[in-house]
C-alpha cells in the first residue's frame, strides 16, 4: 500500500496515473471511518491536504464564487464567505463538531455524495457547478448531473473534484437541519432555501429525504405564481403552509433507525414553511 | 517532488520534535500511531469515528480528531498532543517523561473545579480548551459549549468542565 | 499515589473539596487506563461473535485461521477447561457458545495474534456453520409455556408478586397507564480492555482489568479456568467509567484463556461497536400501573404489572426485577398493593446492571402516574406529591419499615424553592433553541413546560446478599497507607478514602496501595454503595489503627488511652496538656489493621413479596424546565432543579459531579438514548446513532444537597450516585407533556411522538 501526499494538482495527477485505483482523501472524516471499521481497505491513497490550490476560494467577476474542494467547513462559517453565502455558512455550522469542521470539506461531501451530506442541499439550491479535472481534461458538471444516487456520483476514476462555483444571489437564503440532539447529528431532514430576486424565483433543496438531494421544482414554480418573489415583503401563513405541504409532497423519505418516513416528510414541510416565512418577514 | 510512502519510514512532527514511524501499515490512523508506535498514549480512542473527541490533537493549529487522520498523510503538519501542552524543558526526552509540576493552567483548573472523574475524555478536552482559549480568550458561555460540543463526557454532565473553563478565563483576564 | 496537601491550615479532611489524587495524571494523559497497557512479548486477542440473534451452531472450523502467519491460538467452547458457563446470579452464560447462539454478538471463538490486523483476518477465516432460527424477541410471547424455551433454564427468569394490605380495596379516583422504557446503554468512554499475564508453568494468571468488582470477577474466572482462586490474581486497571456495564464478565475469561494457551501476555480491547455487543444494557420494560386514591388525592392502593426484558442470559435480572417492583410505590405512602413482576429471557441482548438498576423503569411509571393522579384530583404536581410523601417510620409495600432518614417533603419543597430560569428571550442565540445550530425553530414555535419527578432508591445490595467491603490501614512515620479492592471507576473513592484517613488519624500524607485481590472483597462499585461500604471499611480500619495508636502513646507516656484524641494533626490528652504530633508518635513503628464493613442483614421476599429486603434508601426530587418546538418535536432541556437527600456531604466537588453526571444520563434516557432493536438485531451500535448528550445539550443544573445525617451510615452519608439519574427522566417527560399536551408514555421520547 502506498500513500502519496502531493503538493500540487500536477503532482496529484502524476500519482493518480501511477496508481489509478488510488482512493482520494481530503479531510478523512468519511474515508477514515470506513478504514477504521474495516469496511474499506484501500491499496493506494492520495492525500490532497497539501495541495494549496484546492484550499482557496475566490469571488469571480461575474458575481459567482468558486470554492476549492479542500476548503474546510470552518472557513465557510466566517468572514466574506459567510456574508456572500449565508446559507452555506449555516450549513457548515451544523456539520459534526468543531473537530470535524476543521477537517471536513465540500469536496468530501461531494466525493461521498450521501443524501445526508450537510453542504449538498445548499449546492443544489444554488445550482452549483462542480469542477472536475483529470491529468488531461477539465470539465464542469451541474450538481444535478453530478449526484446520481446514494453515495454515487458522476466523477470518473481519473478525476479530482477541484471545486464548486456558485452564484451570489440577490435575495434571502437560509438552511435548517433537523437532528435529535444539539450537536454532532447526522441529518434526519434538512432544507436550503434561496431567493433569486433577479429571476423572480425561489429554490428549495431537501437533504436526507431521498436517494439524492431533492429540488422541489413543482413547489418552487407554484410559489412563483402566487407572489412576486422579487418585491414581496411578507408572505401570509396560509401560503407558507401550502408551500410547505407541496415541498413535503416532493420528498421521498424512507424509514430507518434514525427516523420514520412520516416524520421526515412532515419535518421538511415544516422547514420549508419556516424558511419561506423567514425569507419574507420584513 | 511528491512524497510516496510505502512500507517505509515516514516522519511526523509531534510536539515540536521529528518522530520517525517505521514498518507501519500506512492505513493506520494518527491516533493509532501516537498510541501504539510513538509512546504518546494521551490521546484516547472511544469511538473510531470522530464522534467523541477523546482523540483530539492540534494539527497545524486546528483541533482535529486524530482517529480520522491517516497518519502517513500528516507529514509536514505540526501536531501537538496533550503531552505537548505542558511547558517542558526542550532537552528532556520526548515521550512519556513529563514533569508533574508543570501542568498548564487549564489542566490545573480541570482538577480544581472537579472537571475530571474517570478521566477518559479529559486529554481531548484539555486540547480542545487550550485551542479555544488560544483563539478566543474571552468566550461567551455558548461559545465555550459550542467549542467543546465535539467532546463527549459521560461522567460529569459538563457542569464542572464549564466551571473549569470559566476559572481559567477569569484568571487569565486578571493577569493581563 | 501521594496526597500531601502543602497548606495544612486547610486540611483535606471529610467535608472539604479535596482534589483527586489521580487528577494530575489524568489531565496530562499519563494515567494508565487498561487500554493503555503494554507488555513485552504480548499478543493481541480478539473475539468472534455471532451475527445472528438465534441460531444453532452446526460446526466451527478454525483450521484456516490457525494457518495464518502470526496467529498463535484459536479457541472455542471445547477449550474451556473448567466451568463452561458463568454469571452473576445464575451461571447460565457460556464462555463461548457451543450448541446455540442466543443473541446477536454472542462470543463464539477467540484468537491471539501478533497484530490487531492479523486478529481481524483470523476471525474472518473462522468458518461457523449456523442454522439460523427465528428469534423470540417479545417477552410476552417468551413467557408463555407453549413458546419454545430458548435456554435449558427456561424463558422465565423470575416471577415475583407483591401483595400487601387489602388487595381488593379500591379508591374513588383511579388512574392507570401503560409505560414503555427503551433499552439504554451505559456507554462508558473507556472501552473494555484487559491484559492477562500467564504464570510460567501455566497454573495461574494475573489479569489487569477495568472492572467494577475484582473478587466477583475472580470467582467466575477461576471456575472457568479450573484454577484455585488464589492463583487467579486480579489487579484493577484504570477504569474509564462503568455505570453498571462492567459488573458482568466481558473479555476476562477469553483473555486469560488465550494467555494460558499461548504462554504469553495477551492484550484485548473492544472497539465501540464491539463494546455495544460486549456488555449488558439497561432492561427495556413494559409497565402497567394503576393508582387508586381518595378524592383528595391520597393514594389508597397501587397495582402494577412489570415485564423486564432480560435478553438472552440471566445476568442480574432477578435483582433488577426486585428493585423495580419494590419501588412501585415510589417515595409515597401506600398501604395496599398488588404487583406482579416478570423478568423474561428473549433473544435480545442480555440486560443487567445500569445506574438505577430497575428503579429507573419503575420511577418513570410511578411519576407519570402521579401527574395523572394530580390532574384527576385537581391538584398540582407538587401538591399531589406532598400529600403522599413518605416519612421515616412508614411501612413499605414489602412490609419493611422505612428506617432511613426520609426527607421527601423537604426534597420537594427545596426543589420548588429554586428559582425558575429566565424565560426564553425573543432574541436568544439560536444555540439556546431546541434544534440548536440546525436553526429549525423560530421563537414563536417554542413552548416551555415544567415537570416534576421524585424518587426513592435503595442503597447497597438486597435480599440477604452480604456485600461487605474490606480495607486495611497502615500507619507509620506519619504516613497512612490504605489498601482496598474498591474499584475506582471515576466516582472519586480514591479521593474520599484519604479524606477519611486524614480525619480519623490526623495525618495529611496518605498513600493508596494497588487495588487488587491481595486483600478481601470490597463488593461492587454499584448500587450507590461504596461511600457507605468501602468508606465504612476504611473508616473502620483507621479507627482500629487509631485505637492502637492511643494504646501505644498512652503506654509510652503513662496516660490512659481513653483520654486521648486526635486534634488537627496531633494526639492530645483531653484532660491534661500532653500533645504529640501523629508523625512523631508514629516514628519507627508500624500499626496496621484490616476491617470488614458489613451492613445490616436483609431478608428474601416471601411469595407475597413481603420481607425486609433492602438496607437503606435515599431520596431526591427533580424539577425540569424544557423548551419544545411543538411542530418538529425537538426538545431543549433548559434547567434541572434538584434537592437530593445525601445524608452528609463528604466532598462537595465530588457530590455535585455525581449529581450533574447522573442528570445528564437521565436526560439521555428521556430524549435521545436508545439501542434500537429490530427482531433481535441491534441497528445502532455506534456513537453516530446512539446519541449521548453533548455540552450543548447539558441543562443548567441547580442543586441543593439536603444533609440529614443517616444514623445507619458509617459516615452519615448516603450513596449519591444513582438518585440523580432516576427521577430526572420522568421530570423531563412531564415537562414535555406540559408544553405539548401529549400523553407520552414511552422513553426516550422521539420527535414523532411529540408532533405526529
Amino acid at each position: 500500500m502506498t500513500v502519496a501526499v502531493p503538493l500540487s494538482l500536477t503532482e496529484a495527477f502524476d500519482e493518480l496515473s501511477r496508481t489509478p485505483e488510488a482512493r482520494l482523501i481530503q479531510g478523512g472524516t468519511d474515508l477514515m471511518v470506513e478504514i477504521n471499521f474495516n469496511h474499506v481497505k484501500p491499496v493506494d491513497v492520495i492525500a490532497l491536504r497539501r495541495i494549496k490550490e484546492l484550499r482557496t476560494w475566490q469571488v469571480n467577476s461575474n458575481n459567482t464564487i468558486t470554492i476549492g474542494s479542500g476548503v474546510p467547513y470552518q472557513e465557510m462559517e466566517l468572514g466574506q464567505l459567510k456574508e456572500l453565502l449565508p446559507a452555506l455558512a449555516e450549513a457548515a455550522r451544523t456539520v459534526g463538531s468543531p473537530q470535524i469542521r476543521a477537517a471536513g470539506t465540500l469536496g468530501g461531501n461531494l466525493g461521498t455524495c450521501s443524501p445526508a451530506g450537510d453542504g449538498l442541499p445548499v449546492l443544489f439550491a444554488l445550482d452549483a457547478i462542480v469542477h472536475l479535472q483529470s491529468a488531461v481534461t477539465s470539465r464542469d458538471l451541474s450538481i444535478h448531473e453530478f449526484m446520481l444516487g446514494v453515495k454515487r456520483n458522476a466523477r470518473n476514476a481519473n478525476e479530482i473534484i477541484t471545486g464548486v462555483t456558485v452564484p451570489v444571489l440577490d435575495g434571502w437564503q437560509g438552511y435548517a437541519k433537523v437532528g435529535v440532539r444539539n450537536a454532532m447529528v447526522i441529518s434526519v431532514a434538512s432544507a436550503c432555501l434561496a431567493v433569486d430576486k433577479a429571476n423572480n424565483s425561489v429554490r428549495i433543496a431537501l437533504g436526507a429525504v431521498g436517494p439524492t438531494i431533492i429540488r422541489c421544482r413543482d413547489a418552487e414554480s407554484w410559489l412563483e405564481q402566487q407572489i412576486d418573489l422579487a418585491v414581496a415583503t411578507s408572505i401570509d401563513m396560509t401560503m407558507a403552509k401550502e408551500f410547505g405541504r407541496r415541498v413535503a409532497l416532493e420528498s421521498k423519505p424512507i424509514d430507518d433507525h434514525r427516523s420514520t418516513a412520516e416524520y421526515r416528510r412532515h419535518a421538511v414541510g415544516v422547514l420549508a414553511q419556516r424558511l419561506i416565512t423567514r425569507a419574507y418577514s420584513s | 517532488m511528491s512524497n510516496s510512502i510505502g512500507n517505509e519510514m515516514y516522519t511526523l512532527r509531534i510536539n515540536g520534535q521529528d518522530r520517525s514511524v517505521k514498518d507501519a501499515w500506512v492505513g493506520e490512523s494518527l491516533l493509532y500511531v501516537l498510541r501504539e508506535r510513538l509512546e504518546l498514549p494521551g490521546a484516547k480512542g472511544a469511538c473510531e469515528q470522530g464522534e467523541c473527541g477523546s482523540c483530539t490533537v492540534l494539527m497545524d493549529g486546528d483541533a482535529v480528531c486524530s482517529c480520522l487522520v491517516m497518519a502517513a498523510t500528516a507529514v509536514g503538519a505540526d501536531i501537538v498532543t496533550v503531552e505537548g501542552l505542558i511547558e517542558k524543558d526542550p532537552s528532556m526526552a520526548s515521550t512519556a517523561e513529563v514533569i508533574t509540576s508543570q501542568i498548564t493552567d487549564v489542566q490545573q483548573a480541570f482538577i480544581e473545579e472537579g472537571g475530571v472523574q474517570c478521566g477518559f475524555c479529559t486529554p481531548g478536552l484539555i486540547v480542545a480548551v487550550h485551542h479555544l482559549l488560544d483563539k478566543n480568550p474571552d468566550p461567551t458561555e455558548l461559545q465555550v459549549k459550542e467549542s467543546i460540543s465535539g467532546n463527549i463526557c459521560r461522567c460529569t454532565g459538563y457542569g464542572r468542565i464549564f466551571a473549569a473553563v470559566e476559572a481559567v478565563v477569569q484568571v487569565r483576564k486578571a493577569s493581563r | 499515589m501521594s496526597t500531601v496537601k502543602q497548606d495544612t491550615r486547610t486540611r483535606d479532611i471529610l467535608g472539604t473539596s479535596a482534589l483527586r489524587p489521580d487528577g494530575v495524571a489524568k489531565v496530562m494523559g499519563s494515567f494508565s487506563f487498561s487500554s493503555d497497557m503494554w507488555a513485552e512479548n504480548m499478543l493481541w486477542g480478539a473475539t468472534l461473535r455471532s451475527p445472528h440473534p438465534y441460531a444453532r451452531i452446526i460446526s466451527i472450523d478454525t483450521t484456516a485461521a490457525l494457518l495464518i502467519s502470526g496467529v498463535s491460538a484459536v479457541i472455542t467452547a471445547q477449550d474451556v477447561p473448567g466451568k463452561a458457563t458463568y454469571g452473576l446470579i445464575s451461571a447460565d452464560q457460556p464462555v463461548f457458545a457451543s450448541e446455540f447462539v442466543r443473541y446477536m454478538g454472542e462470543p463464539v471463538a477467540a484468537v491471539a495474534a501478533d497484530h490487531p490486523e492479523t486478529c481481524r483476518r483470523a476471525l474472518a477465516a473462522i468458518i461457523v456453520n449456523y442454522e439460523v432460527l427465528t428469534p423470540i424477541v417479545d417477552p410476552e410471547l417468551a413467557m408463555l409455556v407453549t413458546t419454545e424455551q430458548i435456554h435449558p433454564d427456561g424463558n422465565l427468569i423470575r416471577h415475583q408478586k407483591i401483595i400487601c394490605g387489602d388487595p381488593h380495596i379500591s379508591g374513588d379516583i383511579t388512574v392507570e397507564g401503560h409505560y414503555t422504557i427503551g433499552m439504554q446503554d451505559q456507554a462508558f468512554l473507556g472501552l473494555e480492555a484487559a491484559m492477562a499475564f500467564p504464570d510460567s508453568g501455566g497454573n495461574g494468571v494475573e489479569l489487569h482489568i477495568a472492572t467494577q468488582w475484582l473478587h466477583e470477577d475472580r470467582g467466575q474466572i477461576a471456575a472457568c479456568l479450573k484454577l484455585p482462586e488464589d492463583n487467579v490474581r486480579l489487579v484493577l486497571g484504570g477504569v474509564g467509567g462503568a455505570f453498571g456495564a462492567r459488573e458482568d464478565i466481558s473479555l476476562q475469561v477469553h483473555c486469560c484463556l488465550l494467555a494460558l494457551r499461548t504462554g504469553r501476555p495477551i492484550k484485548m480491547q473492544y472497539s465501540r461497536e464491539e463494546s455495544f455487543f460486549g456488555h449488558v444494557h439497561r432492561h427495556p420494560a413494559q409497565i402497567w400501573m394503576k393508582h387508586h386514591a381518595t378524592q383528595e388525592g391520597k393514594i389508597v392502593k397501587v397495582e402494577s404489572r412489570m415485564v423486564f426484558d432480560g435478553g438472552a442470559y440471566t445476568s442480574t435480572s432477578p435483582a433488577v426485577l426486585i428493585n423495580g417492583i419494590t419501588h412501585t410505590q415510589g417515595p409515597y405512602q401506600c398501604d395496599n398493593a398488588v404487583v406482579d413482576g416478570y423478568a423474561v429471557r428473549t433473544n435480545n441482548p442480555p440486560c443487567g446492571a445500569m445506574r438505577g438498576f430497575g428503579v429507573v423503569q419503575a420511577c418513570f411509571a410511578h411519576e407519570s402516574q402521579m401527574d395523572k393522579l394530580a390532574q384527576a384530583c385537581g391538584l398540582s404536581p407538587v401538591e399531589v406529591r406532598l400529600i403522599n410523601a413518605m416519612h421515616t417510620g412508614d411501612k413499605l409495600i414489602t412490609g419493611q419499615v422505612m428506617e432511613s432518614v426520609a426527607p421527601v417533603e423537604r426534597c420537594i419543597r427545596e426543589t420548588d424553592a429554586i428559582p425558575m430560569p429566565e424565560p426564553l428571550a425573543a432574541n436568544a442565540n439560536v444555540l439556546e433553541f431546541p434544534g440548536g445550530s440546525g436553526r429549525t425553530a423560530d421563537r414563536q414555535n417554542i413552548v416551555r413546560g415544567i415537570g416534576w419527578g421524585v424518587s426513592m432508591k435503595n442503597l447497597m445490595y438486597s435480599e440477604g446478599f452480604d456485600d461487605y467491603a474490606t480495607a486495611r490501614c497502615t500507619l507509620s512515620n506519619g504516613i497512612a497507607s490504605l489498601k482496598f479492592a474498591t474499584a475506582e471507576v471515576g466516582q472519586g473513592f480514591v479521593t474520599l478514602a484519604p479524606q477519611i484517613a486524614r480525619s480519623v488519624l490526623g495525618v495529611d500524607d496518605v498513600v493508596l496501595e494497588t487495588s487488587d485481590t491481595q486483600i478481601g472483597s470490597a463488593g461492587s462499585t454499584s448500587a450507590s454503595r461504596q461511600t457507605w461500604m468501602s468508606g465504612g471499611a476504611v473508616d473502620g480500619a483507621c479507627r482500629l489503627v487509631r485505637e492502637r495508636l492511643f494504646e501505644h502513646v498512652g503506654k509510652l507516656h503513662n496516660i490512659d488511652p481513653i483520654r486521648l484524641m486526635i486534634e488537627h494533626t496531633d494526639v492530645i490528652d483531653t484532660i491534661g496538656t500532653f500533645r504529640i504530633s501523629v508523625t512523631e508518635a508514629t516514628q519507627g513503628i508500624t500499626l496496621s489493621e484490616t476491617f470488614e464493613h458489613h451492613h445490616r442483614k436483609t431478608e428474601d421476599l416471601d411469595a407475597n413479596g413481603q420481607g425486609n429486603c433492602h438496607v437503606a434508601f435515599a431520596f431526591v426530587a427533580h424539577r425540569a424546565v424544557v423548551d419544545v418546538d411543538i411542530e418538529l418535536g425537538l426538545v431543549k432541556v433548559v434547567q434541572i432543579a434538584t434537592a437530593q437527600d445525601v445524608g452528609r456531604v463528604l466532598n462537595p466537588l465530588s457530590a455535585i459531579g455525581q449529581i450533574e453526571g447522573g442528570i445528564a444520563q437521565g436526560l439521555g434516557l428521556a430524549v435521545m438514548e436508545e439501542i434500537i432493536m429490530d427482531n433481535g438485531r441491534v441497528k445502532n451500535p455506534s456513537f453516530t446513532d446512539y446519541l449521548l448528550p453533548t455540552a450543548l445539550d447539558a441543562p443548567r443544573v441547580v442543586a441543593v444537597m439536603i444533609e440529614e445525617p443517616e444514623p445507619q451510615a458509617p459516615l452519615g452519608a448516603k450513596g449519591i450516585g444513582e438518585p440523580p439519574c432516576i427521577s430526572v427522566t420522568p421530570a423531563i417527560v412531564a415537562a414535555i407533556r406540559a408544553a405539548t399536551g401529549k400523553a407520552l408514555s414511552r422513553v426516550p421520547v422521539r420527535p414523532q411522538d411529540i408532533c405526529l
